[in-house]
């Protein structure tokens, strides 16, 4: 009961801090000004440009490949199969489940498996290669661990530890409808919501940033206006 | 082949390589009272006037991607010439005074007290990035180092560090006009000595018109052009070309610089005053275009700064003269067929091309985006039948800065420049090797000083550099 009222309070908690700090951090990146064209060539002429090399920068991190091919098959794995994992877990939020959520259910296990290969060649490239491991300060090294502890902890509550699924989806559903319940009694389905539960609150305050921040790159975002003339005749 | 091999990390390998600075009074050695004060402020400053700067400083995860791209770094080892570790010598400060992770967990989260060692890091590898952004084209969000470069020196001159080079020139062309200090009368002597030249070579009057009011066209050349090697050859080639095509041109004495060196400081205010001097120039003249000549950082800022730096209403200068390319305006006439060239004249030589870095990733030519890649080796194409390209991962948006870009070229951070050389000297070198290149030409005025100085280090012969109007002025068939 006393641990129902705490997780239920730090996850308020921790969705407030999340919204409050995406907003505060979304609307200081808007209100600074951006003075200069600084974009990287080759630069594309027109804002429909501007919305495919965004586009193909989010879904295929293609520069992240010209640099690093394994990185960026890492990276790439990672971030997808965390993709299919979040879309897996609407299950627990939302009532009735939506149709098709159903479709992720069979992807969405397979990609928590992706998730820990993208984390672990994520974690030994920041290990053994001394250019990064040079970069590299204790925190990057903690939200990796983090991460991979979120990992296993949800593959153990899958497939080796019984876990009273229905319970958990009671949890969350009450905690979206204002009215929180009884969370199951789960050692390890606690260390998964306790990691959840920090990597939410870190993340507007850490590089986990780099997502909304991204878009506000002038780098990636600007194109050349168009000219009035190129040669005089 | 050789490839260009990553080298281990050699920590404080570049550490004595160091510019020399100065503050109001003389030499500066050592920063001003309170200067942590003064210096965390202007990095308040700066986070809340570019959001680039605030997006970057928040956003890099770390990731390594720059680590192995940066010329310094390949060139010498030192591990602070890795984009990302030169970036986080602010974003440690940045994150210990501005953002609540770097308050309560300073250790942990790589945030760093601004001592005086971490201050003498900044003055020292600032100065060991030469703005080109090769790592930005490989960083998965577009972080630029160069903002962050610029941010650095911008804080360091608040704190008595003015780097004595860029100051220098800056002075040199408030003062008279050009970054060399040529004054008026030595430009117009220049010029009458190669008119006399032309006409010995080619027995044709080519002139070389210095502030003619009847002039349609603008020709602002970085004023090593005027004199130095291989850039006047440049100069000379664009004087064919304007002959040859019977269009009115002019040089101005009070516009004989393109370059402009407050882009190295980040400084609009400089940057703002020495491109008014071109504008002022075209509109006294009454010209109706303006013409940037082979300079990179040049047209950089006319084609990226200048709409922003003359949009306010206050600016003297309106409507502004849109700059053009002097490349973009040779190839036009080449595409018009207005140029007749004759490639014989370089049968003997195979040349390849060294994007210089602000023109390849800072700008643009012509319409489409590639066009800043394809219209410099058009006109190589056009001029002469053996041209070849280096290796892919070396030309365009990936190219190697020459090394001596961004304020450094200057004698006493010749390690920095012959080291920052060696990634480009590999690839022209792998080009010699499987496709026997005799000469790069380059549209950089600062790419042609540096290689001209740099390539002996390498066992090469400085001939190989050539202006790329030198190329096509030879082929020009003069009438």
């Amino acid at each position: 009961m006393l641990l129902s009222i705490a997780f239920s309070i730090t996850y308020y908690f921790a969705a407030i801090v999340l919204l409050v700090g995406l907003l505060w951090k979304v609307i200081s990146y808007a209100r600074i000004p951006s003075r200069y064209l600084l974009p990287i060539a080759p630069v594309p002429r027109t804002r429909f440009g501007v919305v495919v090399r965004i586009t193909r920068e989010t879904l295929f991190f293609e520069s992240l490949f010209h640099a690093s091919k394994w990185t960026w098959l890492f990276g790439w794995i990672f971030h997808y199969a965390l993709a299919l994992v979040l879309l897996r877990h609407l299950y627990f939020v939302t009532d009735p489940v939506w149709p098709w959520v159903v479709w992720t259910f069979v992807p969405g296990d397979f990609a928590a498996w992706g998730m820990l290969i993208g984390l672990a060649g994520l974690f030994g490239r920041r290990i053994f290669v001394d250019r990064v491991r040079h970069i590299s300060s204790p925190s990057d090294y903690a939200m990796l661990i983090l991460l991979i502890l979120i990992a296993v902890t949800g593959l153990l509550l899958r497939y080796n530890i019984h876990v009273d699924i229905f319970g958990v989806r009671e949890f969350m559903l009450g905690l979206i409808n204002l009215s929180p319940t009884i969370l199951p009694q789960n050692v390890v389905l606690y260390l998964h919501l306790t990691g959840v539960a920090i990597l939410v609150l870190i993340f507007p305050f850490s590089k986990l940033i780099h997502f909304p921040a991204y878009f506000f790159s002038p780098s990636h975002n600007q194109h050349y206006p168009p000219r009035k003339h190129v040669v005089d005749e | 082949m050789k490839q260009i091999t990553t080298p281990k990390i050699n920590k404080g390998a570049m550490a004595d390589a160091k510019p020399f600075f100065q503050s109001d009074g003389g030499p500066s050695h050592a920063p001003v009272d309170n200067w942590q004060e003064i210096a965390v402020e202007k990095l308040g400053q700066l986070v809340e006037s570019n959001r680039a700067l605030k997006v970057f400083l928040d956003s890099c995860v770390k990731c390594g991607a720059c680590t192995d791209k940066c010329h310094y770094f390949l060139g010498n080892g030192d591990p602070l010439n890795m984009p990302v570790a030169r970036q986080d010598l602010i974003r440690g400060v940045y994150r210990r005074h501005f953002t609540l992770a770097g308050r309560l967990f300073p250790k942990f989260v790589g945030a760093l007290d601004f001592t005086e060692e971490l201050l003498d890091d900044w003055s020292t590898y600032y100065y060991q990035c030469s703005q080109c952004r090769r790592c930005s084209v490989y960083c998965p969000f577009g972080i630029d180092t160069a903002e962050i470069t610029m941010a650095g020196r911008a804080i360091l001159e608040s704190v008595g560090f003015k780097q004595t080079y860029i100051h220098t020139v800056i002075d040199n062309v408030h003062r008279v006009g050009n970054n060399l200090g040529m004054i008026g009368p030595a430009i117009a002597d220049t010029l009458e000595s190669l008119e006399e030249e032309v006409k010995e070579d080619t027995g044709v009057d080519v002139r070389f018109p210095l502030d003619d009011p009847d002039a349609d066209i603008l020709l602002v050349v970085p004023s090593a052009d005027f004199y130095s090697e291989p850039h006047v050859d440049g100069l000379i080639g664009c004087a064919k070309i304007f002959h040859q095509t019977g269009i009115r041109w002019t040089l101005a004495t009070e516009a004989s610089e393109a370059a402009n060196f407050g882009l190295f400081v980040g400084d609009s205010s400089h940057m703002k005053k020495i491109a008014e001097r071109i504008q002022n120039s075209a509109l006294e003249l009454g010209v109706r275009q303006i013409l940037i000549g082979e300079c990179g950082h040049a047209w950089r800022v006319a084609s990226s700064y200048w709409p922003e730096l003359f949009k306010d209403a206050d600016s003297p200068i309106q409507p502004l003269i849109e700059p053009l390319h002097i490349c973009e305006f040779t190839h036009s006439l080449i595409e018009n067929g207005q140029l007749r060239l004759d490639k014989s004249v370089h049968a003997d030589k195979v040349i390849t091309f060294h994007d210089s870095c602000n023109v390849a990733r800072g700008s643009r030519m012509g319409q489409e985006p590639r066009d800043i890649y394809k219209i410099p080796r058009n006109l190589l194409r056009a001029a002469c039948d053996n041209f070849v390209d280096m290796a892919r991962d070396t030309i365009c948006e990936y190219t190697f800065c020459c090394g001596g870009g961004g304020g450094l070229l200057t004698d006493e951070l010749m390690k920095v420049r012959v080291s920052g050389a060696s990634p480009r000297v590999q690839a022209l070198e792998n080009a010699i090797s499987t496709h026997n290149v005799t000469h790069m030409a380059a549209i950089c005025a600062i790419c042609k000083s540096q290689f001209r100085t740099v390539l002996p280090h390498y066992g090469l012969g400085i001939d190989m550099i050539v202006s790329l109007h030198q190329i096509v002025g030879d082929a020009v068939v003069l009438r």
